[in-house]
């Protein structure tokens, strides 16, 4: 017998939207046959795991203060991801935008005003952009390739953080930590729900979501994103202009990571440090896919990896669990979410070696 | 790893069968069928004649001949259509059967189903008189079934021979089978070099492929789906000297065709099908073209209203000595092209597939510009166009239907209302960078009500319609933008008999509209009927025009293989005077 994979005629609308959550799903299983595994009460390790820290006010804030820049890079990198722009590179984007953004706050140390924050923003948009600008430049004018050049900055934008918080940067009054200053009040995004640590960043992602929403569905420039990502040639025979796409793919996606990133210094961190994600850019990429590229799936997704984030920390603290925990479970769940996808697209079936079924035998039965 | 493994379990195979035979065992369980035809084609056919006709003797049942094929009430749901309904169909063994039938008439669903593409919702499929269940193609191949797509099914990246060589399932060096390649295609008239890529191949190349890969398996049942659409009137008579050889070694030939006068030569029974049904069955030749027509459509065959061209129209589309070097190492270069067509008339370029149709179109349409200091080679409506993109030349007024329908001229997963969006976005339907929904949606339902593309509405996705209905969609979309100047590339490829009436009578009406129109095809038929002026392009240069009424096929058939007298100096409108003017 031979294990055969076959592409589906009509793959289903209706399991195509449910594959995330059986994804999850199957996650938990996994997570309770694995603490099991080890030794644990599966329900302990599970209330350990995504309800301890989600069980009073401050753990819902601490939800969102990880969704929001999930939600907000993974919504920009959808743009792309659309349009077949592979932007890897976000945890560099986010890492310039918080630098530049963070550049902002320190130059601007002892000086108040309103426009502080505004122009941080600015600045943090415009930082991931120029990182996200390079890739696009060698794409469109050599033809490299963006995953690869976008990834690779990734750990020169991390360099570039780090020679600053322990050179010029740093925080005279700071006894030789690799930090900058801590940033003054008026540049310190506030915090919008009392006795939490929830900041002003996640409306900015709200917002993110509700603009992504009206680029994908509703603007021309969306479309023609679209088009290029479905029929290449179509969108040449239209007169798309490909070259724009992968600009403005990359672009947004930049400046929406350099927001996140400069709303992570200017909101939980407060200073800059020589690393200021946990990891965002790449975690994103899984909320962007996991939300199959819908600002509002893309909501949900992040919403989901948070709680898997701070499940992580929680289990660290109550079962004494290693920090890789976390990884462990967004791989998993990775990885059911593309064995969801490919069922769905592609059955697998047995083929007898004649390769020729006695027609009173079902089909199904091997398949 | 598969290629090898294959022919020790089928030795093995082969020697139980021959075993049991010997035994007298071999009855109704087995079926010799089941082998795949290659290197133990020749055993096996030796057995199957040894033995095919003591199996008859020994089944009461089958008497005579069984049927090769044998349908029954083969019934196909889609979401929105009903495919098929309770279709019957019996081919014999050596007969060519004529598929007869519009567009979404469930032909080509029906062909799928016999080649395991898709499976029925009920009914029945026997093949040599034994019920089989066709699970997908490589099942189909291995009983002896090959078929040629009207949308092909290659792979764009990979050469000719590797495309064949995936369906190939004996051993083989590459090497090898590339000479078999060129032998069976010399043998067949279709030339092929086994090396080239298939993306760099036209449309009529890449069919010779899917062709000669079917003819390379020996097939005991060929299925073709508009397989003269793109070939020259002599390659269509080698190519049914090819199918009347296939036909008296025994192989049976189902052949789905919208040209009338082919089947009544070619075929030896029609079956008609309308709506899903099968409507009648006839003799091809006791019939006339307009009683199958009548059959196949309910009504009589429409025919194009073509009147004189009215004199004088100004130049619309004027092509100044266009020389270009192909980008694709294998593609055409073009040489030194002149051709000015005016408002009013519409000019036909005939030529087999492959010199230069494909360059020539990209220049025209903008899909690949021209360098800069060749901007003064192509001019529509008196502007130089050649290095601007497709976009900008379609607001001077440039409408253009592709050759390809899928992934060019429409987004295969995009709704018809999307796909509209397209080309024709320029006609109010982008408001501040948004998408004005309720016009786009206008817009579609109008192209689809005016040129009867049958579909389940603007919602429908692309790839779910037939290719004549898509056509339609697409041309009307260029259409109902008003163009001045229009170049259609193989308007009516694959289209059948209303369809195509269709499209060329809008054509027509185009050019009355005073609109210029260039059709680029490889119908002779169709050019003769539409056109006012043939030219014809070979090895990438272009023969003078000749007015229709004063040449014939014989006379552009000739030309096609390059024998055409050297460029006559159209009166062109003068290079510097071209300058001068922007």
């Amino acid at each position: 017998m031979r294990i055969r994979i076959e592409p589906r005629a009509q793959p289903s609308r209706l399991m195509g939207w449910l594959s995330p959550l059986l994804a999850v799903v199957l996650t938990l299983v996994t997570g309770f046959l694995f603490s099991a595994f080890l030794g644990m009460n599966p329900v302990d390790a599970f209330h350990a795991f995504f309800v301890a820290p989600v069980d009073d006010l401050y753990g819902l804030g601490e939800l969102g203060v990880k969704a929001a820049p999930l939600a907000l890079i993974a919504v920009g990198l959808a743009i792309g991801f659309r349009s077949n722009v592979w932007n890897i590179g976000a945890e560099g984007q986010l890492t310039f935008g918080a630098l530049v953004g963070g550049g902002v706050a320190l130059w601007a140390y002892e000086m108040e005003g309103a426009w502080i924050l505004p122009a941080m923003i600015l600045a943090g948009a415009l930082g991931g952009m120029a990182w996200a600008s390079i890739p696009a430049f060698l794409r469109t004018r050599f033809n490299t390739n963006e995953i690869l050049v976008s990834l690779m900055l990734n750990y020169v934008a991390l360099l570039c953080l780090s020679y600053l918080v322990h050179g010029p940067w740093r925080d005279p009054e700071g006894f030789n930590f690799p930090e900058s200053r801590l940033f003054s009040e008026s540049a310190m995004l506030p915090v919008i729900l009392e006795d939490t640590r929830l900041h002003a960043g996640a409306l900015l992602a709200l917002v993110a979501v509700g603009l992504g929403w009206v680029f994908v569905k509703k603007s021309f420039i969306g479309y023609q994103m679209q088009v290029a990502g479905l029929a290449d040639t179509a969108a040449r025979y239209a007169g798309f202009n490909r070259k724009r796409m992968i600009w403005m793919g990359l672009l947004i996606g930049g400046a929406a990571a350099g927001i996140a990133g400069l709303c992570e210094v200017a909101g939980p961190i407060g200073q800059l440090l020589p690393s200021v994600s946990p990891g965002y850019g790449y975690a994103a990429i899984i909320v962007a896919f996991v939300g199959r590229l819908h600002p509002v799936g893309i909501l949900l997704a992040s919403l989901l990896m948070s709680l898997l984030y701070l499940g992580g920390e929680s289990a660290q603290m109550e079962l004494g669990l290693p920090s890789a925990v976390t990884g462990v479970f967004q791989g998993v769940l990775l990885f059911y979410l593309l064995a969801a996808d490919l069922f769905i697209n592609f059955r697998i079936r047995g083929a007898t070696p004649q390769g020729l079924r006695s027609p009173s035998k079902p089909a199904e039965a091997s398949s | 790893m598969r290629f090898r493994r294959r022919p020790t379990r089928l030795r093995r195979r082969i020697r139980r069968r021959d075993y049991e035979c010997l035994r007298g065992a071999y009855g109704k369980r087995c079926t010799l069928a089941l082998a795949p035809p290659g290197r133990f084609a020749w055993l096996l056919s030796v057995m199957e004649n040894g033995v095919g006709g003591m199996t008859n003797q020994n089944d009461p049942q089958v008497v005579g001949v069984a049927p090769r094929l044998e349908l029954q009430d083969i019934t196909k749901i889609y979401p929105a259509v009903v495919a098929n309904d309770g279709v019957n169909l019996q081919v014999l063994p050596g007969e060519i059967h004529a598929v007869l039938g519009e567009n979404g008439a469930g032909k080509s669903t029906l062909m799928k189903i016999i080649y395991g593409v898709t499976k029925a919702d009920r009914g029945t499929v026997s093949w040599n008189g034994q019920e089989v269940e066709i699970a997908n193609p490589a099942q189909a191949r291995r009983l002896g079934i090959g078929m040629v797509f009207q949308h092909f099914s290659l792979f764009e990246t990979l050469t000719v021979v590797q495309n064949i060589a995936l369906a190939v399932e004996e051993p083989f060096d590459l090497d090898g089978l590339a000479r078999r390649i060129v032998e069976v295609s010399e043998r067949y008239g279709l030339p092929l070099d086994p090396r080239r890529l298939v993306h760099s191949l036209s449309v009529g190349e890449r069919q010779r492929v899917e062709i000669v890969r079917c003819l390379l398996q020996d097939p005991k049942l060929l299925i073709m789906d508009e397989p003269t659409s793109v070939l020259t009137p002599q390659a269509v008579r080698k190519l049914f000297e090819t199918l009347n050889r296939l036909s008296s070694e025994g192989c049976s030939i189902l052949y789905i065709s919208h040209k009338l006068e082919e089947i009544r030569e070619l075929c030896h029974k029609a079956t008609v099908m309308r709506g899903g049904k099968v409507t009648g069955e006839a003799d091809p030749r006791q019939e006339t073209a307009s009683s199958l027509a009548r059959m196949m459509i309910g009504r009589e065959l429409p025919v194009c209203q073509h009147a004189p061209a009215p004199e004088g129209g100004e130049p619309r589309l004027v092509i100044a000595g266009l020389s270009r070097t192909s980008d694709d190492p294998f593609g055409t270069d073009l040489k030194d092209i002149r051709l000015t067509v005016h408002g009013g008339e519409i000019v036909g370029i005939a030529g087999i597939s492959g010199n230069g149709q494909q360059e020539l179109l990209a220049a025209l349409s903008g899909e690949q510009p021209l360098d800069p200091h060749q901007t003064y080679e192509i001019h529509v409506n008196g502007e130089s166009v050649g290095n601007l993109d497709p976009a900008a030349r379609r607001s001077l007024g440039l409408g253009f239907v592709p050759e390809e329908r899928l992934g060019r001229g429409a987004v295969p997963a995009m709704s018809l209302a999307d796909n509209a969006l397209l080309t024709a976005h320029r006609a109010g339907m982008v408001k501040l960078g948004l998408v004005a929904g309720a016009q786009v949606r206008a817009f579609a339902d109008r192209c689809i009500e005016t040129f009867d593309v049958r579909c389940g509405g603007h919602e429908a996705v692309a790839k779910s319609l037939s290719g004549g209905n898509l056509q339609k969609f697409i041309v009307g979309r260029e259409l109902l933008q008003s163009p001045s100047v229009m170049i259609a590339a193989q308007p009516t490829w694959g289209v059948d008999v209303g369809a195509a009436t269709t499209i060329r009578q809008a054509l027509i009406d185009l050019r009355n509209r005073g609109v210029a129109v260039l059709v680029i095809s490889e119908e002779l038929e169709e050019l003769f009927e539409i056109c006012d002026r043939i030219a014809v392009i070979a090895e990438g240069r272009l023969s003078p025009t000749k007015v229709t009424a004063e040449t014939n096929q014989e006379e552009i058939g000739l030309w096609m293989s390059g024998m055409f007298p050297g460029v006559e100096d159209e009166p062109l409108p003068d290079r510097q005077e071209l300058i001068d003017a922007h």
